[in-house]
């Protein structure tokens, strides 16, 4: 009645073979996730640079000039031409070819001698918030820097006299603000998610589907070897995945890893325990292999779209953020960019382990309840 | 009759799934070294019942013993001396023939797996293409490598559900010349079947209809235990006389072999007398003839499609 080893290593050994044989799924999981990694390492960025600028200029002196100069050697503009009236301006933000509309009033140099502080009026297209957003929140201090420079000499008075805000920006963890350190340890907790709860869904299910179960528990074997047998390979394939994460983010990348390697493959292995978990309950559900890969799709949204991946976690209303909550990523995804980033050791990620924990517990409860009934 | 004799032994043997009642009290003795016809049309729970017997499915009442070993509480024990081979073709197709082979030589812990996969290869005459995809065989061949994966760890019963489906001709012959040899051997074999040349084959017969069973015996003596009277009648325009004969009354069955028709009744007296009338006439040859085991089925049948036509719903 006990465990049997042989027979526990012919299942892991079938499943290998299996595994080398289907090709296409073999390739599916080593390389699409170093694809997604290059795609969106490179491709996603939520601090574009040269964004389309049209200026409308009522005022042509040297302060103007130096102005437009400024704000073109922060990259985050790229001048595209002139307007002459505020409707081509407005013409060019709706049609999208233009992001920015910077418009700087008659009598601005006139003014800002006087002393009598002049508006410039930065119009911009934010219909995409996070597309403009950087390029915002840097105006002021570029057109503030560019305007002290050019006021020196006679003009000296006019620049101590200017408003005297500054804007302090501080960034910390990620001070060049690239979006590639925050997003590709987080990518690690996607890629893991989608292959272990689908391929381990997948293949259960294969399994029922084209009638091999029934031979296969008309044998001695145990159930429980059975699981153990299919599942372990992929733990393997989550392994492989992670190292190649692991040495991408560090030398395609240069994301740093500063925090607890001990803390992190501790988080890491009970994360691949919930997905594995998650497979299994799913298995348990779906009826065909089709069923399994669709289910597992349902899953894989909200771990995109409410883990914090995405979009900030702390920006979401609170029922988004319990749903959120209830997802392993969303706690993978802070353990591990806490550890990578912030220098996190095993004690700092308590909370995210604690809260892992508990989503396995219930998983593997309601999935072994499942489990039970579909053996009749 | 002695439960030492019977390599399967069940009584009251009931299944229901949710309000379904699939199999419904069951008793079934099948003596060792027998090859036992397990007959029904689809759905009618031929296949719960040897799950049940075969310890894959727990049932919801009765009682039984399968080698000895107590259905209820000792499957694991009858997992290990039984040979099950399901409906469908239940090998792994992206494994070669060699790798299915010794993965259940493997289940089955076996002490010579090497020498025992290579002796089942030679049987099967399939050394040469041992490194072939299983998927890549024909049915025939598909069957006859799943029957060797079951035979592999030498069991005294084995259990086919259904094992020559979809199989021609010649396949579904050699197939039986293998399970002869196999009972020949002591092997006692459980099948399950659809086709009437096949159940003549066996040593006694269970007819099962609705999770019912309906009758049970020595293959030779199912025909008297349903009591028909059949004559063979053989002459011109074959298909008028068939067409005649299924509005005659006294007339319960009528089956066509080719240009011979078979009439039949439980009321003998009442076939005679159509007979004889018939017989005045000459222009058929009429002969009175022992009911075989096929007059007997296509009766067994068409009461139990009368049975089966009221529930709708099919369970298998």
């Amino acid at each position: 009645m006990s465990f049997s080893f042989t027979r526990f290593g012919a299942v892991l050994f079938k499943e290998f073979v299996q595994m080398r044989r289907d090709r296409i799924t073999f390739g599916m999981m080593i390389g699409v996730p170093i694809m997604q990694l290059l795609l969106f390492g490179f491709a996603i960025n939520s601090d574009p640079k040269h964004l389309p600028t049209l200026v409308e200029m009522a005022d042509q002196g040297p302060v103007t000039r130096a102005v437009l100069m400024g704000m073109k050697t922060s990259a985050y503009f790229n001048f595209q031409g002139i307007v002459t009236s505020q409707e081509d301006g407005d013409r060019a933000l709706r049609d999208g070819s233009a992001s920015f509309v910077v418009v700087i009033p008659p009598g601005f140099e006139r003014d800002v001698v006087r002393g009598l502080a002049p508006e410039i009026l930065l119009s911009t297209d934010a219909s995409d918030p996070s597309a403009a957003g950087a390029a915002v929140g840097a105006i002021s201090g570029i057109v503030d820097k560019a305007v002290r420079q050019t006021l020196t000499g006679p003009l000296h008075y006019a620049a101590s006299a200017a408003d005297p805000f500054s804007v302090t920006v501080h960034k910390q963890y990620n001070p060049e603000g690239r979006t590639s350190t925050n997003i590709v340890p987080g990518l690690l907790g996607i890629i893991l998610s989608m292959t272990m709860v689908m391929i381990t869904a997948v293949a259960i299910v294969r399994e029922t589907e084209r009638g091999t179960m029934e031979a296969l528990i008309a044998t001695p074997v145990r159930p429980f070897e059975v699981m153990l047998g299919k599942i372990m390979p992929y733990v393997l394939v989550g392994y492989v995945q992670t190292l190649v994460f692991l040495m991408a983010a560090h030398f395609l990348f240069e994301v740093p890893f500063i925090g607890s390697p001990f803390a992190f493959f501790a988080g890491f292995n009970l994360y691949i325990v919930v997905n594995l978990a998650l497979g299994f309950l799913i298995s348990t559900v779906a009826k065909s292999q089709m069923q399994a890969m669709q289910i597992s799709f349902f899953t894989l949204l909200p771990s995109i779209l409410l883990s914090g991946f995405m979009f900030p976690f702390a920006g979401m209303p609170g029922w988004a953020q319990t749903i959120g909550t209830a997802i392993p990523a969303t706690h993978f995804l802070r353990l591990t960019r806490k550890v990578m980033l912030k220098g996190a050791d095993l004690a700092d990620i308590s909370s995210d382990m604690f809260a892992m924990a508990i989503i396995m517990l219930v998983i593997v409860t309601v999935a072994l309840k499942r489990y039970r009934q579909t053996l009749d | 009759m002695n439960t030492g004799d019977m390599a399967i032994s069940v009584r009251g043997l009931t299944k229901t799934f949710g309000s379904r009642t699939v199999v419904d009290h069951f008793d079934m003795d099948v003596p060792k070294g027998a090859i036992y016809g397990f007959l029904g049309p689809n759905g009618s729970g031929k296949t719960t019942t040897i799950r049940m017997m075969c310890g894959l499915l727990i049932p919801n009442g009765g009682s039984g013993q399968c080698l000895g070993y107590d259905i209820l509480t000792e499957p694991q024990s009858i997992k290990e001396n039984v040979g099950y081979m399901t409906q469908r073709f239940s090998l792994y197709e992206d494994l070669t023939i060699r790798e299915n082979l010794d993965f259940i030589a493997r289940m089955y812990r076996m002490k010579n797996r090497k020498t025992d996969v290579d002796d089942a290869l030679k049987g099967l005459g399939l050394t040469d293409r041992a490194n072939q995809l299983a998927g890549t065989l024909s049915g025939g061949w598909k069957q006859r490598l799943s029957l060797a994966c079951c035979m592999l760890h030498d069991p005294q019963l084995l259990l086919l559900d259904e094992p020559t489906a979809g199989v021609d001709p010649k396949a579904r012959r050699d197939f039986w010349d293998e399970i002869r040899r196999l009972s020949a051997k002591g092997v006692t074999v459980l099948v399950s079947t659809h086709y009437m040349d096949e159940a003549v084959q066996c040593d006694y017969i269970a007819y099962i209809a609705y999770g019912k069973k309906l009758i049970d015996g020595p293959a030779p003596d199912i025909p008297d235990m349903i009591g028909l009277n059949t004559w063979r009648i053989e002459g011109p325009n074959i298909t008028k006389m068939e067409a005649e004969m299924r509005r005659t009354a006294g007339v319960e069955q009528v089956a066509r072999f080719g240009s011979v028709l078979h009439v039949s009744s439980t009321d003998g007296a009442a076939l005679d007398r159509v007979a004889a009338e018939h017989r005045k006439k000459g222009t058929y040859h009429w002969q009175k003839q022992k009911g075989g085991l096929e007059e007997a089925f296509i009766y067994l049948m068409a009461t139990a499609t009368d049975n089966f036509t009221e529930p709708k719903e099919a369970a298998e």
